[in-house]
């Protein structure tokens, strides 16, 4: 097996990563650092405490699971669409590479990436809240499920795009909805029954309830239901890559 | 010779366009072999079959007997690929980018091979720059440094001196009989006939998706060649109405030269036209006979089919 291939892959990419880490780690910590002025100082201390948990500490979780989905789809997907768009793909597609070696590369370099980015907001919230995490195993296997589970998504977005336009709008009017309405900066307790009902449609609600959860040990909804949303999500974007690789689809002509 | 690479009855259709019909060829290990045809006719459809950038929509490809769909791997493996346009990712840099070409390949980084091909290839003094900062020229070298970077024993060059000067276009066929030397295939795809019939060992051109002629370069010169003899006037003529009409015999525009086209200058024909010229009181300075070039045959192989 060409394990060097997908290692190759994944060094380069992080060779990328390193190339721009300043624009990498430092916008999503200024950004966070002013959610926790916004929302945990000024408005949060207009806010009870949720559950018994200070609001700038409720939204810790939140903010963390923002930007790992988020990065997690744009690294994987400009990981595959960048070299589509200038041509450099070919190297891979007419090397002795499998689907598997290509994807563990793609998808595995774009998820350290936003694995990276996760623990530099966590590290951060540390200056404005403190927290004591409950379950930090839990807390670990989630970021990686998550990471992993977004990067695939991403890694698809970037195969189906044929341009920019198409590359940002599933992340911009699909997936940043659902996350701010999945429970990101509050609680689905504080909303209408109605409201409720349709949040238990939105699948980013269960991945943030169960990471809210290894936080604090409490949640909206059990921790089993959360693993079996993240895991069936991985199992979805897995069998699309499949069908992608073995078809060719938007790859080989 | 054996043959390393084997094509039989390889159609690929895209929508309604046929782009390969039925193309069988056999490519024989150590050669190099140019695969000639106008813009559109299949070149580089035929090479990305091989190379796995699209699958045919039927018939087989071989490479050294391994199947290039069901044993792909063992197939890519030997082949490095020299693609036409300059498809690189401008941020990476020369030898960074070397050593990602090796290791899609599960080779281990060899810092020596890879600075020895720069240096062939004239790019080591430029290894760590950004590939953005090229010219055009060297692009076209990195590309097949990176295509030599897992040291294929097939090398498939599409359009490789496409916009380059004529000192690198010497230094690239150089490059190229080294690789033969080697042992390496060569597969070339080019626009300059010069080209072909400077470095190929067989010519195999191809028009409107179907292969019309493989033969030994030799052999078509020979097979195909036309001389044509240009006979320098001392006065200007007008017309030709002195003779009888022949499609062979032409006068150019100045009205100065006769343009004997196929005509051999051993044969009777030349020598009746030279009778017919004194019989005339048209007198000349020079006659000059002229093999016709790869171009010719190659223009006349596609223009008449």
């Amino acid at each position: 097996m060409n394990i060097q291939a997908a290692i190759t892959i994944y060094k380069f990419e992080m060779a990328r990563f390193r190339r721009t880490i300043f624009q990498s780690l430092v916008a999503p910590i200024i950004t966070t650092s002013l959610y926790f002025v916004v929302f945990g100082a000024a408005i949060g201390s207009k806010i009870e405490s949720i559950n018994g948990v200070s609001y700038g500490s409720f939204i810790v979780p939140g903010l963390i699971m923002l930007y790992l989905m988020t990065e997690s789809i744009n690294n994987a997907a400009f990981g595959i669409y960048f070299p589509k768009f200038v041509g450099s793909i070919f190297e891979v597609l007419s090397a002795p590479v499998s689907s598997l070696q290509a994807t563990v590369g793609y998808v595995g370099a774009a998820a350290s990436k936003s694995t990276i980015i996760g623990l530099m907001i966590f590290l951060t919230s540390n200056l404005f809240v403190t927290h004591d995490i409950k379950y930090p195993l839990v807390m670990a296997v989630f970021i990686i499920l998550t990471a992993i589970t977004f990067s695939l998504f991403g890694f698809i977005i970037g195969i189906w795009a044929q341009n920019w336009e198409k590359l940002s709008i599933i992340p911009t009017l699909l997936v940043t909805p659902l996350v701010f309405l999945g429970g990101s900066f509050y609680s689905i307790d504080m909303l209408p029954e109605f409201w409720q009902k349709v949040s238990l449609l939105n699948p980013v609600f269960y991945l943030i309830s169960g990471f809210r959860w290894s936080f604090f040990g409490t949640s909206e909804i059990p921790i089993a239901l959360s693993i079996v949303a993240i895991l069936s999500f991985m199992a979805i974007c897995l069998l699309i890559i499949a069908i992608i690789f073995k078809t060719g689809y938007r790859l080989r002509t | 010779m054996k043959s390393q690479i084997s094509i039989e009855n390889v159609s690929k259709v895209f929508g309604r366009h046929k782009a390969l019909n039925n193309v069988s060829l056999e490519i024989k290990k150590g050669e190099i072999f140019a695969l000639l045809g106008p813009n559109g006719a299949g070149k580089t459809t035929l090479i990305s079959a091989i190379c796995g950038l699209c699958k045919q929509s039927s018939g087989t490809i071989k490479v050294n007997d391994f199947d290039t769909l069901s044993q792909y791997k063992d197939t890519r493996n030997q082949i490095g690929l020299v693609p036409q346009e300059l498809p690189l990712d401008g941020f990476e840099s020369v030898y960074n980018s070397c050593q990602f070409s090796r290791g899609l390949f599960g080779l281990k980084d060899s810092r020596d091979h890879i600075e020895k091909i720069l240096k062939t290839l004239s790019l080591f003094d430029k290894r760590d720059e950004q590939i953005f900062g090229l010219s055009g020229g060297m692009k076209r070298r990195l590309l097949i440094a990176k295509a030599l970077a897992h040291e294929p024993k097939i090398l498939f060059l599409d359009e490789p001196t496409a916009g380059v000067d004529v000192s690198l276009r010497r230094d690239i066929w150089k490059l190229i009989e080294d690789q033969k030397k080697m042992g390496v295939t060569i597969i070339l795809t080019t626009h300059y006939i010069e080209e072909a019939e400077q470095l190929a060992d067989r010519v195999g051109i191809i028009n409107s998706g179907e292969i019309i002629l493989v033969k030994e370069k030799t052999t078509l010169m020979s097979e195909f060649s036309k001389k044509t003899t240009f006979i320098r006037l001392s006065k200007k003529l007008k017309d030709l109405s002195f003779m009888k009409k022949n499609k062979k015999i032409s006068l150019t525009e100045n009205g100065m030269t006769l343009k004997l086209v196929g005509i051999n200058n051993t044969s009777n024909e030349l020598q009746s036209i030279v009778n017919l010229l004194s019989q005339n009181g048209i007198a000349f300075t020079e006659i000059n006979t002229v093999d016709n070039s790869l171009e010719d045959i190659f223009l006349d192989l596609v223009e008449t089919q």
